[in-house]
């Protein structure tokens, strides 16, 4: 008695919507037979079946929204078996949850807990919030930005008509045309050369790599050429350009393909380096990045991308780039992070918040301008501090903070600055090995617990 | 700045699917911008061309004593030999053209009209140099005469230049970006990864080679499968000519055509310029790697400059007028070398700004 599970369409892919079954109960199907659609929050994909036989139970019906990957969807009886009891549902390991049927929900409310309000306000009290993933977000900006200038235009792989290898800038040639939204061959060196060129030469091109891993074969352009220039030439020429995708450790997508290039990026004078987490920093930054005057790295993060935040819903939301934002209020031990780094923060400070430890969460946002201003005022409070990031340890960004803070609040320290990072090595595939290789809120809270001697 | 949806015939959008034709061809395929016409000089042109090569040559030659003496640090490479190559090109350029090279960049500069105060000031690192003292032989930029530098990683301003060429297609105008490299960069894989993009997409870009024949050190024979390097192009379409890089005339008349196919909306184009560098890669080489007679030949059968002095006398130009215009070059010169020599250092201040706007 095979049975039908939701399948998992990418590497991050944790739930999806049942959009259509394209087989009813009781119908005979073959192998290779499409039998369903599944939506995820980037695409819609066949589901195939493997099993010759009759497709004998539908378990989610259409329309079932969040269906968690790996849940019975269907069972399909093969020759003579006969009609699944109900009772086999039970020994599935994880029961099916569907939603029900809800074509027109309402958006989805915001799963993260709701930050407190920027210290200087960024956006008015009073403005109305909605919630959205930071894809659209990130969409969002670059498309309000492309109407407000001309001169803005998106260059990468896929970017055009596969609207996005990860659904970034979905519509965008639909909107814009092919001038403006430009697919390149898979050639990131010389992208890249055209990207920095079209630059010094007045455009605002924003170049999207796959993945910031691509980026290697391009960094002689974004350090020599982008970065570079404006000095070399005393200030007469520099490249207004912003180079965007997803940074760091996906899923499961080994060593070549999940690496933290924060520190990197970080280390050039010349260049500006972003680091958003939530929806609302990723829509402002981005509109800052693409105004800015310099060479901007935005790094994304792909399993950030599905997640959903609420984004003031005001005309024109930019943020200042190189400002760190308080996320949460605590007075025990300040926690640094940025981007995904921030997931563990915010688990790490509700495990510490129930042995009576209140951390405060720096978002730090931007890695350069680092906002030492902003770690420093938390550490005069907390006199603790712990970084966490997911790149690796050795010359990297916690590396950094450490060493302002020494210089900066060392008569406020009460602990050595600790660092939670991603292990010293190579990214591993097995996904016991991964999950080790990565930073955990258990990290983090052990982490906060030295500093704080206990 | 307004992105235009100007589409120039035979221009293809990035991103469109359309399977359109490429540009015209000749019917064989072999040389579809046709027959160079050799086109003699006037006494004008002449004239122009051996002022401009002339000043070249002769700022080289302070440059090489200054660096003797200290005043200049670092890389330094010289032109001495290539200039009909810049000079050319200029001559056949109109305003709003790009031009971006490598690090043997001072020839360029000249050509474009660069102040060479300033271009003598940056070698020797003062605060008046056109970089501010920043960046140093390898690296001079002016908006105002279109120059994009002055580029030290070997092949990186193909791709840079071809990005000046997209931005001319995608504004919509009608200028073209001149890119030099030499045969050393022409192994480089980006520029591989440039040529494809700028015929996929139509720009109009030339990319000039500028053949000397030693990747620093290394003969084209030792360093390129395929030394034709007009035929560089040839896995993606693009067209090719070898020029006698040492007779400013061929040079124009190539850039001529060249830049002729690029404003009809054809493409880019490729110029071998065959030429030859009398100085070694930079100032500290001492250029074993080749003998002398043939430095010698190429200064005695070939010297770009010398060719145009013969020509002019033939037409009449006295040699008195000739040793005038060498006083005014050399007048130049000294000038650029006084003021670089006087100029002060960058202030200290200097070191922190221009990282960032």
């Amino acid at each position: 008695m095979p049975n039908i599970l939701m399948p998992a369409l990418s590497p991050t892919m944790e739930e999806g919507k049942l959009a259509k079954w394209l087989k009813k109960e009781g119908e005979a199907v073959k192998a290779g037979d499409v039998i369903a659609e599944i939506e995820t929050d980037k695409a819609t994909m066949e589901v195939e079946a493997v099993d010759e036989g009759v497709l004998s139970k539908i378990l989610v019906p259409e329309g079932a929204e969040n269906v968690k990957v790996n849940t019975p969807i269907g069972f399909i009886a093969v020759d003579g078996e006969a009609e699944a009891p109900s009772a086999q549902v039970d020994v599935v390991p994880e029961p099916a949850q569907p939603a029900a049927p809800a074509p027109q929900a309402p958006p989805k409310p915001s799963a993260q807990p709701k930050a407190p309000a920027p210290a200087e306000a960024e956006y008015p009290a009073d403005a109305p919030m909605v919630a959205m993933t930071v894809r659209e977000a990130l969409r969002d900006a670059m498309a309000e930005e492309m109407r407000r200038d001309d001169s803005v235009f998106v260059m990468g792989e896929e970017v055009a008509e596969y609207q996005g290898a990860y659904k970034v800038t979905q519509g965008l040639l639909q909107e814009f045309g092919p001038k403006r939204v430009v697919d390149t061959p898979i050639t990131e060196h010389g992208f890249t050369g055209v990207g920095v060129g079209a630059a010094m030469a007045g455009l605002r091109p924003i170049v999207e790599f796959m993945t910031f891993n691509f980026s290697m074969q391009a960094i002689d352009q974004i350090v020599n050429s982008a970065a570079k220039t404006l000095y070399m030439s005393g200030g007469q020429m520099g490249a207004p350009i912003v180079f965007r995708g997803p940074n760091g450790a996906a899923a499961r997508v080994a060593a070549q393909h999940s690496q933290d290039f924060a520190a990197w990026y970080s280390h050039i004078p010349g260049l500006k380096v972003v680091a958003p987490y939530t929806a609302a920093d990723a829509k402002g930054l981005l509109k800052a990045a693409i105004r800015d005057p310099n060479p901007v790295v935005f790094l994304e993060n792909e399993i950030l991308y599905g997640q959903s935040f609420d984004v003031p819903r005001i005309d024109d939301f930019v943020l200042p780039i190189g400002k760190a934002r308080i996320a949460r209020r605590g007075e025990h031990v300040t926690l640094v992070s940025w981007s995904i780094g921030m997931t563990y923060a915010h688990k790490a400070a509700e495990l510490l918040a129930e042995e009576g430890i209140e951390a405060e969460i720096v978002d730090l946002r931007t890695i350069r301008p680092m906002d030492v201003e902003t770690i420093v005022r938390s550490v005069m409070k907390t006199g603790r501090c712990v970084t966490i990031e997911e790149g690796w340890p050795q010359s990297g960004v916690g590396a950094e903070i450490a060493a302002r803070l020494m210089v900066d609040a060392f008569d406020y320290l009460d602990a050595p600055v600790l660092r939670v990072t991603g292990k010293d090595t190579p990214m591993p595939y097995a996904a016991n090995l991964e999950k080790l290789a990565l930073p955990s809120a258990a990290e983090v809270v052990e982490a906060a617990r030295a500093v704080l001697y206990r | 700045m307004a992105a235009s949806n100007k589409t120039r015939a035979g221009r293809r959008d990035p991103g469109s699917t359309a399977d359109e034709k490429a540009a015209p061809r000749a019917p064989d395929g072999s040389d579809p911008i046709g027959p160079i016409a050799p086109a003699p000089f006037t006494r004008e042109e002449d004239l122009r061309a051996y002022r401009d090569m002339l000043l070249i040559r002769r700022f080289e030659e302070k440059a090489g004593q200054m660096y003797g003496m200290g005043l200049i640090g670092g890389f330094c490479h010289l032109y001495i030999g290539q200039e009909a190559v810049v000079v050319g090109v200029d001559m056949a350029a109109r305003p709003g053209d790009q031009v971006i090279t490598s690090y043997r960049d001072h020839g360029h500069m000249l050509a474009c009209g660069m102040d060479p105060k300033g271009v003598m000031a940056e070698l020797t690192g003062r605060r008046g140099g056109l970089s501010k003292g920043k960046g140093g032989s390898m690296h001079m930029f002016s908006r105002e005469k279109n120059f994009y530098g002055g580029h030290g990683i070997v092949g990186a301003q193909v791709s840079l230049g071809t990005g000046l060429g997209f931005a001319n297609w995608y504004r919509g105008n009608d200028s073209v970006s001149l890119v030099y490299f030499g045969d050393g960069a022409s192994n480089q894989g980006q520029v591989y990864e440039s040529f494809n993009m700028a015929e996929l997409w139509k720009l109009p870009v030339v990319y000039i080679v500028e053949n000397n024949r030693y990747a620093m050190g290394t003969s084209v024979t030792r360093s390129s499968a395929l030394t034709d390097f007009s035929k560089r192009g040839a896995s993606f379409n693009i067209p090719g000519r070898q020029v006698d890089g040492m007779d400013v005339r061929a040079v124009k008349a190539a850039a001529d055509a060249a830049l002729a196919w690029c404003r009809r909306g054809a493409g880019p184009i490729i110029l071998e310029m065959q030429t030859y560098r009398y100085r070694g890669h930079s100032m500290s080489d001492p250029a074993k790697y080749r003998s002398k007679e043939e430095v010698q030949k190429m200064r005695e059968e070939h010297d770009p400059i010398e060719q145009v002095r013969v020509r002019l006398l033939a037409a009449g130009v006295t040699e008195a007028e000739l040793k005038k215009i060498d006083a005014g070059a050399r007048a130049i010169v000294s000038e650029a070398a006084e003021f670089a020599t006087q100029n002060p250092e960058p202030d200290p201040s200097e070191l922190m700004t221009d990282i960032l706007l």
